[in-house]
């Protein structure tokens, strides 16, 4: 009898709580409101913006079309597709090849070490991105300082007329999302059960073969969320491309900017965003997909 | 063998560093030169500080741009905060999908971002300006903040929440008392990040932004399009100072509260 009792007490306190847990909706009313007028609202209407016809002089003309996307076959369009895919793959090897080294040894460190260096690569990323593209702009510069450096030594004996290059484009684009990787490496090696290296070391392995068979696996969910980082973002950054490029390097992010700006075709780069966001949207399902992991590692 | 792999490394880690650092030492070494021309050094001097005291029009867009990140960050600290709580104790069926949605703004790349902001504020004739900035920005800064609680929140004991409601705490004093003060640091380094994020955009700005108000980023990128004045070394250095001050100072707190 008493023990039902204090059953039956018990389940009370427990549906209160539930409905005192129910007051909870209230919190993330500001969030739900907020993502659905402002985030899923604007690319819904993106996407039927994309499907409209563009107006003969100013703005869009609510007649349907798929002449957007067709556009985007052209080769001239097709080719900034291309080139862009081009310029994100090389990027990301860019910053993997260079980063990945760093992002592991630093998880390696000891402690006090670690959180220094720790800093030393987030202040870079909280600085201006533009301040940074200008520092290459000094040091690309025909006659700039690398040129005075490079004649100086003797390895060569006129400017190399690096700025407004590709190679200058690709520079900034690795150097900008050189930190995402780092972390995200990091982040994955520094959660790394190292017993598991040891045991291979142990069972004879040599310190390279039980890099390449153990420790690369294990930070391969650092390294595929790195390269999502890097690459998403490459595809899109057209001011790099603008300001070490000068024009020469046009990327599916200058498109859009061009027939935003001065092409007036917003439908158009409605369409190329579209097909951007499909783009990388699969590129995350993918990852999701193949790692299991909601979150990008080392995203924060 | 060891040591020389160890020496090796070291030298790889800080020639990384030299690569990351080179561009920001010259930008600010640049700022202290005579001559208006980067590919020559004629001497230091303090001068286009001081011309850089003078000209409105860029103290004008600092202002713009710390009035913007002060908006959008503190809009996306109580939207963010008050949802990755809320979220961790609801059970809605569309609560994936809207955690999903709103992390949309960091994940794609953010030119889209910009024509989906651009075409949906022209539409409903919205006027460009502070107000669309703002909102623009604060989508974007929302995400930070959200996922910076969320794992923040992983970390907490449960049961520290619920022993204060046992001691008769209402849920509202145990938020305040209990959970606030254990998230505090990840809501302080989120909203630090999302305004480093926001003084730091160009991409979103130049889609989102007015005739009128200019932003520095857009300052200063029109004017590396066209031509620079040292007085953007300057401002640069400036900025570089402000934010080596916020790294700092998040650290502090973060160490402080931590303990």
């Amino acid at each position: 009898m008493l023990s039902r009792q204090a059953s039956q007490e018990a389940a009370h306190t427990v549906n209160a709580a539930g409905r005192k847990r129910n007051r909870w909706w209230m919190t993330v009313m500001p969030l739900y409101l907020f993502t659905i007028f402002f985030v899923a609202l604007p690319i819904v209407y993106l996407f039927v913006l994309s499907f409209l016809t563009r107006a003969q002089t100013w703005g869009v003309v609510n007649e349907f079309t798929l002449d957007n996307y067709l556009k985007i076959l052209k080769p001239v369009y097709l080719n900034t597709f291309k080139e862009s895919f081009q310029m994100a793959v090389l990027t990301t090897l860019g910053t993997l090849f260079i980063g990945y080294p760093f992002g592991y040894l630093m998880a390696k460190l000891p402690k006090k070490t670690k959180s220094l260096m720790m800093l030393c690569v987030v202040i870079p990323f909280w600085t201006s991105a533009l301040m940074r593209m200008y520092g290459w702009i000094i040091l690309f510069r025909s006659n700039g300082l690398l040129d005075k450096v490079l004649m100086g030594i003797g390895l060569t004996d006129s400017p190399l007329k690096l700025l407004y290059s590709y190679p200058a484009v690709l520079v900034g684009m690795v150097y900008s999302l050189l930190p995402f990787m780092i972390l995200s490496v990091y982040s994955s090696t520094d959660k790394m059960d190292w017993s598991l290296v040891e045991a291979a070391r142990d069972l004879g392995a040599t310190r390279w073969t039980a890099f390449f068979t153990v420790t690369i696996k294990m930070t391969l969910p650092g390294i595929l969320s790195g390269i999502i980082l890097v690459f998403i973002p490459s595809m899109g950054l057209f001011f790099i491309a603008d300001i070490l490029g000068g024009g020469k390097v046009m990327l599916v992010g200058n498109l859009i900017q061009n027939q935003l700006q001065s092409g007036r075709d917003w439908p158009f780069a409605a369409a190329l965003s579209v097909v951007l966001m499909v783009f990388t949207s699969m590129m995350i399902w993918i990852y999701r997909k193949a790692t299991g992991v909601k979150d990008l590692e080392g995203l924060l | 063998m060891k040591k020389r792999t160890i020496r090796l490394s070291a030298v790889y880690q800080a020639l990384l560093l030299l690569f990351m650092y080179l561009p920001i030492c010259v930008v600010v070494v640049y700022s202290f030169n005579v001559s208006r021309n980067t590919t020559v050094w004629t001497g230091w001097t303090l001068d286009w500080y001081r011309k850089l005291a003078g000209n409105r029009s860029l103290l004008e867009a600092l202002k713009n741009s710390l009035i913007l990140a002060s908006l959008s960050s503190g809009a996306a600290g109580i939207i963010g905060t008050l949802g990755a709580v809320g979220m961790a104790r609801i059970e809605w069926k569309t609560k994936g999908a809207i955690e999903y949605i709103s992390t949309i703004p960091i994940m794609i790349p953010e030119i889209i971002l910009g024509m989906v902001f651009m075409a949906f504020f022209a539409m409903l004739s919205l006027p460009f300006g502070m107000v669309t900035l703002v909102l623009g920005h604060t989508t974007f800064c929302v995400p930070y903040v959200f996922m910076m609680v969320k794992s923040g929140l992983v970390g907490i004991d449960k049961s520290l929440g619920e022993a204060a409601k046992d001691l008769g705490a209402s849920e509202i004093r145990a938020f305040f008392d209990i959970t606030l003060p254990l998230i505090l640091p990840a809501v302080i380094s989120g909203m630090l990040l999302a305004f480093a994020m926001s003084l730091d955009d160009v991409v979103i700005s130049i889609f989102v932004t007015g005739a009128r108000t200019n932003t520095l980023p857009i300052r200063i990128y029109t004017q590396l399009k066209s031509g620079v004045t040292p007085e953007i070394n300057a401002l640069c250095t400036v900025m570089l100072a402000v934010t080596f001050l916020l790294v700092g100072l998040s650290r502090f707190l973060g160490n402080k509260i931590s303990r």
